[in-house]
């Protein structure tokens, strides 16, 4: 059975609309002008227990008007949305006892106080039983080793370490789904690492569902099993990031280096798409010919000093996805 | 159970609002100092008023000073209180309400339990001088009873200023604007029943007996404590009462809180 299912979800806001100016200001303080934006135009879809789930879609596309109603703070205009069998803004508190939510420009933490002082509340806040609480926490802190952390002042954290203590902080209560708003917003390379990792690890070993709102798309491949594309308030597509890059095109690259300067042999199916010095880029339809069969071939008419295959990037999927929608 | 968790809950959450002023101890303490020389100075200014009248319609000078006490614990009490809501505003334009309904307990709780702001206490300082001030002139029957009477009606105010301070904040779903009003009437309320209200013309003081039922927590139980008739007739039993219109004015507030939050969920804003 589905742990969420969303139907036919539809919000529009009302967004009151001032002329410039002191008069403009009078005016519409008398009659007020109305613009009416669709955030979700009838967005449907079901995630299963522990799926790992990526949302992506440009700014204004509706993400987080979808993660709000998801998380409870936002009563849609119509449409269905069951959570563990819960209406999320029905049941708000019975609802986000069992959520964890990292949002990644804000932190949940207390801003002036120790680290430990923040999850301590919280425990107090979720009701979570001590036993549980104490593994939680100590697991937490050596997985993200935040040991040396958890004495200091929230505002005194960089960005990556408050980061990893903001994900401890939302998972204390071992939620059945946790929602990631943009979390690796800013974060450095090695954080970003530490971060994914966890993440995958996390929903491995408790089956945790994820949801994650990113701009960043080696979040997306690297923690994602599942990724579906919202636009103008419509899911455009859900599933693999195989699933994704077939739809776009199921054009593949050939990278070869080769040893000398001479003018390369290339199978009659295949094209050269750029080359620069040495390094020659190849296109090539998986259907017609075969990696394999391209690869025999080249390395064999050629001097080839290092050859690999390259799989479209899914930068270049996503916006291509958008493109098309655009028509 | 579930109350008492929640007081918990609360407790936790003050402490740690106390624990996060006490980062800064020089500031706070600097602060404390500069409110304490303020909130001095305020009472020094009423005692020189009090002075140039010797009594007041009636009242002698002792009897308005222990109304005037009463009024302003109990606003002293709300406003440290409060400092969550008074906040509220600016929490939902940087939408760190979402925060809070994220997390499995009540809104009202939460905010509460944001801040006590420790420094707003130096405004008990006047009201606690006024009332010693007047306990020790006038000669008051102490009995159990009317020891109880003060206590309520401190609860009753203090909560009536906090139910003001909930609906002042309520109004943050609906509009950005600031809203000098409802400062007029918090404020304002202040200064109007810190005097015995029947100095006022009816309909003023039947505004804060049935309106903003201010004088239901100061002006009825202290006649009630300090043994003088009403002037203006109403019995004993109902100074008695009366306080408690106070508890009953947060809890409405707070309903129509409810009904601010659920216009928050389905707006957005």
């Amino acid at each position: 059975m589905p742990q969420i299912v969303v139907e036919d979800l539809v919000k529009r806001f009302r967004i009151s609309e001032r002329d410039a100016g002191m008069w403009g200001a009078v005016r519409g303080l008398v009659r007020r002008r109305y613009q009416t934006v669709t955030a979700l135009d009838g967005v449907s879809f079901s995630i299963e227990p522990g799926e790992l789930v990526g949302y992506v879609g440009p700014n204004g596309a509706g993400k987080s008007t979808t993660v709000k109603v998801m998380s409870g703070i936002l009563v849609p205009d119509s449409g269905r949305c069951e959570i563990l069998g819960r209406v999320p803004w029905r049941s708000r508190n019975e609802h986000v006892g069992e959520l964890g939510v990292v949002f990644g420009q804000r932190t949940q933490l207390w801003w002036d106080l120790p680290v430990i002082e923040s999850f301590d509340l919280l425990r107090d806040i979720y009701r979570i039983p001590r036993g549980e609480y104490i593994a939680n926490r100590d697991e937490f802190i050596s997985i993200l080793d935040i040991g040396g952390l958890l004495d200091v002042p929230v505002r005194q954290l960089s960005l990556g370490q408050r980061m990893r203590c903001d994900l401890a902080a939302a998972l204390l209560h071992s939620p059945a789904l946790l929602f990631l708003d943009e979390p690796t917003i800013g974060m450095d390379a090695v954080s970003k690492l530490a971060f994914r990792e966890f993440i995958k690890r996390f929903n491995e070993e408790r089956g945790t569902t994820v949801i994650l709102t990113t701009h960043d798309m080696d979040d997306i491949e690297a923690i994602c099993d599942r990724v579906m594309i919202i636009s103008d308030g419509k899911i455009l597509s859900d599933g693999t990031l195989d699933d994704l890059r077939r739809q776009v095109t199921l054009e593949r690259r050939l990278v070869v280096d080769l040893d000398g300067d001479e003018l390369p042999v290339v199978h009659p199916e295949a094209v050269v798409s750029s080359r620069n010095g040495h390094r020659v880029n190849i296109r090539f339809d998986p259907e017609r010919v075969s990696a394999t069969e391209l690869i025999s071939h080249v390395t064999s008419h050629n001097r080839v000093r290092d050859i690999f295959v390259e799989n479209l990037p899914i930068e270049e999927v996503i916006a291509q996805i958008y493109r098309d929608q655009r028509g | 159970m579930n109350v008492l968790d929640s007081l918990y809950v609360y407790r936790r959450f003050l402490g740690v609002s106390i624990r996060a002023q006490m980062q800064y101890k020089a500031s706070f303490f600097m602060q404390l100092g500069g409110r304490l020389i303020i909130t001095a100075g305020e009472f020094m200014a009423i005692l020189v008023l009090f002075d140039r009248f010797d009594s007041l319609i009636g009242w002698n000078v002792y009897q308005v000073a222990f109304i005037y006490g009463i009024v302003n614990i109990s606003f002293a009490v709300a406003d440290a209180l409060t400092t969550g809501f008074d906040l509220f505003g600016d929490m939902v334009k940087s939408g760190d309400f979402d925060r809070i309904l994220t997390r499995p307990r009540s809104t009202a709780l939460q905010l509460a339990g944001q801040e006590l702001t420790l420094r707003r206490i130096s405004r008990l300082t006047p009201g606690l001088l006024a009332l010693t001030w007047a306990t020790m002139n006038l000669e008051l029957n102490w009995t159990v009873a009317n020891v109880g009477l003060l206590m309520v009606s401190v609860a009753g105010g203090a909560s009536l200023f906090a139910g003001l301070i909930v609906l002042q904040a309520t109004l943050a779903f609906w509009t950005t604007e600031t809203l000098e009003m409802m400062n007029t009437m918090t404020y304002g309320g202040v200064e109007t029943t810190q005097y015995p209200i029947n100095i006022y013309r009816p309909w003023f003081r039947n505004l804060f007996t049935f309106g903003i039922p201010l004088a239901t927590v100061s002006y009825f139980p202290a006649l009630a404590i300090m043994g003088v008739p009403d002037p203006l007739g109403t019995p004993l039993w109902f100074q008695y009462v009366a306080p408690l219109i106070g508890i009953g004015f947060l809890l409405m507030s707070l309903q129509v809180w409810r009904i601010g939050v659920r216009h928050y969920l389905s707006t957005g804003s």
